[in-house]
């Protein structure tokens, strides 16, 4: 497949809003990859880590929101602190979910309503936040 | 009488001894009857090592020497200094190769190399007991140096040469110093202004009451040897009174000839009657007699008129001077890939693809856009810019195999350069690997590229067109194995450095050696860097090999201390290990003459024979072997004593 560049879609809103979000400069990425050759999860997921962040830097948003990464993402963080150049990527993975989530446009999320009784209260904090954090699809 | 002859054997760690018996090849050589001392050690070249050789030559009274070990290239010398300091003479000690000759080679058959390293030892003895003790040949030399080319590396080199106190002879073709650094805005990984630096060196060198500057000047011809050569200047007509001229430049701007010039890559115009940049040093012009009217047809004699210094001479001719030296140094630098053999990314058709050095003018304040980044076909500035690295480098089927070392930090420079003066543009870089290998390349390169945000894609350019008033470039980023396409306002190219022309015709001149590319080559990569592979010729820049500024200069200021070493002393002293002619045998018949290589041998008339000029022999053995009377030898490898270690061997 071929894309083309020009200054407007490189490094484009999108970008710019995931940089915002996560407080990270994706320029830093030297694409050196130990993201995801450290990442738990990598095995199952669509691409890589350092794939999405490439997809980001280039503006490419269908092909950064549409794998599965940051939705398998586990925040563990082993990313984050095997990074050489010091980028938060679990952040950027925060970040990627964000961005869908506050789109609103996907439904296919859990109905906090339809939960169990008492069952939001049983839950331990952090498994609430990451839960909702990443409670669609 | 028998001599006494003493065997060494090292291991050089396991290198030789985990596949050589040492221990039983010390004991065989040792029952040869004039072998009074055979030991191994497990380094030789050792401090150790070296004191077994002397308290043996000592106590056992030894008058020969063979060390089994490494090449003679590595410690023959050391060992000969070790002899010498019991007081024999060095040339009785021999070395016997027996690591990258035999343990090297033979790992897995450790029988058959034990054997072959108890036979190179014998026929090295057989050598020995043959071997005459020599003295070196001691020649006078000529304390002066010769430069070759004036862009940095020349005036680093001659800076350093005239501040140790030796006259120096600098020799540019051009009409005034700096070469390529003249021409560059900033440099890489500071940002400095390139020119600031050099100008004050270039003045530094115009007024040094050491350095004889000849600008528009060639060398025409070289005669002799290192401490004596002997040179003959040629001085191209300016046709400008030097010594009368005052640099005030009325000429220039009454000159009503332009021309495109070379030094601005094509992109500004020059005068027939012109310096080569403004402030240039010399500050002098020079007529280019192909452009000026007065030579074409006599039509214009502006320039004249107007020179209140009367300074201007048609009349003035080439000069050839006559100079002597002691050493030169070859500091010619280099060119980029010529467009004309490029064939590719649109190079020489579209006016919008250019090159590294023609952005270095574009963004030099006093080249031809006064700084200013913009489109050559429109003025426009533009907004997609493209870099392309690894332009017929590292493209070993088409063009150059090698990597031109500069171009991956000029073009971050650039790029960053270039987001500074436009900040809503994007620069595009095409990479196959970012090289950033010196002190604060890397921090640079990963600081700009955070901060301008210059987006490199790893990938080589397959196509670069024109297309509705722009170039379009076809490429690929295999990070993401995506094929892209930018459609650019501009394209920068960063072409493979090249020798500089004419570079092979002077190598001739010198009897240095070019490598298959045209660079100067070296004694030895890595232990003679700066020595070329002929005695007193030396390299600096980049006319051995592509590198950057700070390379460049250290390179300079190493030739120029190795040959401060080589005339701190009156006498050269030589390898005596050269060829001899028995005069009773020679006919006279002069084959040795047309062989030899380096011009050592010489027909003297009155005698009618060849004869040997000890200063200029390298000890090649060519005129031996073409010799069809057997009348000359080489000192310490006759056929006899050749004859004798064959037979050790059959």
């Amino acid at each position: 497949m071929k894309i083309e560049l020009t200054r407007q879609k490189v490094h484009n809103e999108f970008t710019k809003k995931v940089e915002l979000i996560s407080g990270q400069n994706l320029f830093a990425c030297y694409q050196c990859g130990n993201c995801t050759a450290g990442c738990p999860v990598s095995f199952a997921m669509d691409v890589g880590p350092h794939e999405v962040i490439r997809y980001t830097l280039l503006g490419l948003e269908e092909e950064a929101l549409g794998v599965n990464t940051f939705w398998l993402c586990a925040s563990c963080l082993q990313c984050t602190s095997r990074c050489p150049k010091g980028i938060d990527i679990a952040r950027v993975m925060d970040a990627l979910r964000m961005v869908v989530l506050r789109k609103k446009e996907r439904r296919d999320h859990i109905q906090i309503p339809e939960f169990p009784e008492g069952f939001l209260e049983r839950l331990p904090q952090i498994a609430f936040i990451s839960g909702f954090r990443k409670f669609l699809s | 009488m028998k001599k006494r002859l003493g065997v060494f054997i090292c291991h050089c760690g396991v290198n030789i001894a985990g596949t050589v018996d040492v221990k039983s090849v010390a004991e065989k050589i040792g029952k040869i009857e004039d072998v009074a001392h055979s030991t191994d050690y497990i380094y030789m070249c050792s401090d150790p090592g070296q004191q077994i050789i002397r308290d043996a030559i000592r106590e056992k009274s030894l008058d020969g020497v063979v060390v089994a070990c490494c090449s003679p290239s590595m410690h023959e010398n050391t060992f000969r200094k070790a002899v010498r300091s019991q007081g024999m003479n060095p040339y009785l000690c021999e070395i016997a190769n027996i690591r990258e000759q035999c343990s090297w080679v033979h790992q897995k058959e450790k029988e058959e190399a034990t054997q072959k390293a108890e036979e190179i030892i014998q026929a090295t003895l057989e050598k020995v007991r043959k071997n005459d003790p020599l003295e070196a040949i001691s020649v006078a030399i000529n304390r002066r140096v010769l430069v070759i080319g004036g862009g940095i590396a020349g005036i680093t080199a001659s800076l350093d040469l005239a501040e140790g106190g030796y006259e120096v002879i600098l020799l540019e073709r051009e009409e005034a110093l700096g070469g390529h650094m003249a021409q560059l805005s900033r440099t890489f990984p500071d940002l400095d202004p390139a020119f600031s630096g050099l100008h004050l060196k270039a003045l530094e060198v115009e007024k040094h009451p050491k350095i004889h500057l000849y600008c528009y000047s060639e060398l025409e011809e070289v005669k002799g040897y290192v401490g004596n050569f002997e040179l003959i200047l040629r001085k191209k007509a300016t046709s400008v009174n030097e010594k009368k001229c005052t640099g005030c430049g009325l000429c220039i701007e009454n000159c009503p000839v332009e021309f495109a010039s070379v030094f601005e890559r094509g992109m500004g115009m020059r005068k027939a009657i012109d310096t080569l940049y403004p402030s240039s040093v010399p500050n002098k012009p020079v007529i280019h007699r192909e452009h000026c009217r007065f030579f074409i047809d006599g039509s214009c004699h502006r320039c004249e008129e107007v020179c209140p210094e009367k300074a201007i001479d048609f009349k003035q001719e080439d000069e050839r001077i006559l100079e002597k030296v002691g050493a030169i140094v070859v500091a010619t630098g280099y060119e980029l890939y010529p467009k004309e053999k490029l064939g590719e990314y649109g190079y020489g058709e579209i006016s919008d693809v250019i090159d590294g050095i023609a952005f270095e003018r574009m963004i030099s304040p006093n080249g031809p856009t006064k700084g200013k980044i913009i489109r050559p076909s429109d003025g426009k500035v533009p907004k997609e810019m493209v870099f392309i690295q690894c332009v017929a480098s590292r493209d070993p089927d088409r063009y150059m195999p090698y990597c031109s070392r500069i171009c991956c930090m000029y073009t971050a420079k650039h790029a960053t350069i270039y987001k500074e003066q436009v900040p809503d543009g994007q620069p595009y870089i095409f990479y196959m690997d970012v090289r950033s290998d010196c002190k604060g390349y890397e921090e640079f390169l990963q600081k700009t590229i955070e901060e301008k945000g210059l987006l490199y894609l790893r990938g080589r350019v397959s196509k670069v067109f024109q297309d509705d008033g722009r170039v379009r470039v076809l490429g690929v980023d295999t990070l993401t194995g995506k094929m892209v396409e930018v459609a650019a306002d501009m394209v920068v190219l960063a072409t493979a450095m090249i020798p500089s022309d004419g570079v092979k015709d002077l190598a001739a001149k010198l009897r240095a050696t070019v490598d298959r590319h045209g660079f100067l080559t070296e004694a030895h990569i890595k232990l003679y860097p700066v020595e070329s592979s002929t005695k007193g010729i030396y390299l600096a820049g980049c006319g051995q090999s592509p590198k950057d500024i700070s390379d460049t200069v250290s390179q300079a200021s190493a030739t120029a201390s190795k040959i401060q070493a080589l005339l701190s002393t009156d006498k050269l002293l030589q390898d005596p290990l050269i060829a001899f002619v028995d005069e009773g045998i020679c006919s006279g018949c002069g084959i040795c003459v047309e062989i030899c290589p380096y011009e050592a041998r010489e027909m003297e008339p009155h005698r009618g024979i060849s004869v040997v000029h000890s200063a200029l022999c390298q000890g090649c053995g060519a005129c031996i072997a073409s010799c069809p009377n057997n009348a000359c030898e080489l000192r310490n490898a006759s056929a006899n004593q050749v004859i004798r270690m064959l037979d050790t061997f059959i």
